[in-house]
């Protein structure tokens, strides 16, 4: 899921300060699950701004809402009255949420109340740890299910690097050697074969280095222009 | 075809090589590296020019490179590491050293750039530095990385890589060894060699998989300047191995004495007897076919550590 950090309180009162009337909105998916965007998030933090907003002496009306997603469009349906009636949107979806939203309500300000921060797994209660880079092109089934570009500071594909010390990354002692992981899980299957073989330079191209992504499902796309006319 | 580098003729000639290393400076200053080349000249085949040492920016390896070979007829070892050039940048470099008659590349990662001076940087690692043997040695063959034809004469390069027998997991060094060998390097260059035993057991397998016979393996000499650089290198430099004999060995050396500057004086003397000590080791173990010395801010004790391991006379004639 994507993992994001709602943005230090000051921070976001800089933004918002100037408005008259803000809306923090929520996004109660996968923000949701790491405790920083979800709907609940949002009433917290307006709260936290009325208070500060009182401290400060501004005068400025926040309220707080929120929907399902803000990466689809049938969500914001029944936001869609509650949001015209504020000069300024406070988004603490992820960085596509917040985007999203601005498509959605061209004429309005919109404001990032989060950092998106990564693309992870719930490790234990209240620890999010970072597993894939998106680089679409996936080689876990030569690295024994372990990503070395997402999880090797240095994202190498021969790894390990001279730098790898009792398990652990020269960059951060708190960091696992990611090839100190794939040694292992491969030695455990009986398969320490695979890292014989060098593994080639990687065509970044089905990663951000090709541009911008898009991907198309001719069969969804024909479904929905035939049974609603197309997209909103 | 271009000429072979001097530590490829060196090699080639089945003598034991000695590298240093030269790190460029943080400014545009060329006087002292200049000095510390000359003084070094007699006593190696080879040095390593660093890339942006430590993650910390100074002048290019290619930069320094191009100027110890042309002032002072030196044969550098030019290092590049994957984490500030994708592949087109490392190729136009390596082209441009090439044109310039540097022969010799050293393929790095490159230490993290959050442990040094531009922590805030976006790093690269377009390629490794296996990928980037295996691309540049496609270059010795007249291909580029995406199988273009290159112009003309391909690049003469003699290719080098970093080893670490002391990193983790252990028993996987030999084999990233042997992936470096098989993607291109000619020559690998160890870290500090301080822990013998770790060493030896390391070239033992070497040898049994016969990887020394394509590849020359230099080994690491840091002479240690004080006691708070062996205790630094053994407590937070990671993958390298300072065993406590040694550093109990410069602790008792100073202890001779009660005058800081005696107490200096003996620390050096020692350090340099046990860099000696690590290279006639070296000699003795099968596979090693030289050392490479980095005396990190102690250049100029390069020339009594060569000598004292009598390696001297047997160094380059430039002339040649």
């Amino acid at each position: 899921m994507i993992v994001g950090k709602q943005k230090p309180l000051d921070e976001i009162w800089e933004m918002i300060k100037g408005y008259k009337k803000v809306l923090v909105f929520g996004c109660n998916t996968c923000v949701a699950v790491c405790h920083e965007g979800g709907n609940k998030e949002a009433e917290i933090l307006a709260s936290l701004l009325r208070m500060k907003a009182t401290q400060e002496g501004v005068e400025i009306q926040i309220n707080d809402s929120g929907i399902e997603r803000q990466c689809e469009h049938e969500y914001f349906e029944k936001a869609r009255e509650i949001i015209g009636e504020h000069d300024a949107v406070l988004s603490i979806a992820c960085g596509a949420g917040i985007q999203f939203l601005g498509e959605k309500f061209p004429e309005t300000i919109i404001l990032p109340g989060l950092n998106t921060t990564f693309i992870g797994v719930v490790d234990a209660p209240g620890e999010f740890t970072e597993r894939c880079l998106m680089c679409g092109d996936c080689i876990l089934h030569l690295t024994g299910g372990i990503c070395p570009i997402a999880r090797c500071s240095k994202s190498i594909m021969n790894g390990p690097c001279g730098g790898s010390e009792n398990g652990v990354c020269e960059v951060n002692p708190e960091v696992p050697c990611g090839w100190q992981l794939i040694y292992d899980r491969l030695k455990g299957q009986g398969r320490l074969e695979l890292l014989d073989q060098v593994i080639p330079a990687k065509n970044w191209i089905t990663s951000r280095d090709g541009g911008p992504r898009k991907q198309v499902r001719a069969d969804l796309a024909d479904i929905k222009e035939a049974t609603d006319g197309g997209a909103d | 075809m271009a000429e072979q580098t001097n530590l490829e003729r060196v090699f080639n000639e089945g003598k034991f090589a000695v590298t240093g290393e030269l790190g460029p400076k943080r400014g545009v200053d060329v006087e002292h590296l200049l000095k510390m080349a000359e003084m070094m000249k007699p006593f190696c085949d080879a040095f390593n020019i660093t890339d942006n040492q430590t993650a910390v920016v100074r002048q290019s390896s290619i930069g320094t490179g191009i100027l110890i070979k042309s002032k002072l007829d030196m044969d550098p070892v030019v290092q590049i590491v994957s984490r500030d050039r994708n592949r087109l940048a490392i190729q136009a470099d390596v082209l441009g050293a090439a044109a310039h008659g540097l022969g010799n590349v050293l393929c790095l990662s490159g230490d993290h750039q959050t442990l040094g001076n531009h922590p805030g940087a976006k790093n690269v690692h377009d390629i490794d530095s296996i990928q980037m043997l295996a691309g540049l040695k496609g270059m010795t063959e007249g291909k580029f990385m995406n199988g273009d034809d290159i112009e003309g004469e391909p690049p003469h390069l003699f290719l080098g890589a970093a080893i670490n027998p002391f990193g983790h997991p252990m028993e996987f060094r030999v084999t990233r060894l042997a992936k470096k060998a098989a993607a291109g390097a000619q020559f690998v260059q160890s870290q500090p060699v301080f822990a013998m035993d770790v060493f030896k057991k390391y070239m033992a397998d070497v040898v049994n998989r016969g990887i020394n016979e394509k590849c020359h393996v230099m080994a690491g000499i840091i002479p240690m300047k004080s006691i708070m650089m062996g205790k630094y290198m053994r407590d937070k430099v990671a993958g390298v191995m300072v065993p406590d004999e040694k550093i109990e060995r410069l602790q008792k050396a100073a202890d001779q004495f009660t005058e800081k500057a005696d107490r200096i004086k003996a620390v050096r003397e020692e350090a340099v007897k046990i860099s000696v000590e690590e290279i006639r080791q070296c000699i003795e173990i099968p596979g090693v076919h030289g050392v490479h010395i980095m005396a990190v801010a102690w250049e100029e004790i390069i020339p009594e550590i060569v000598k004292r391991a009598e390696l001297d006379k047997s160094r380059p004639d430039y002339k040649k």
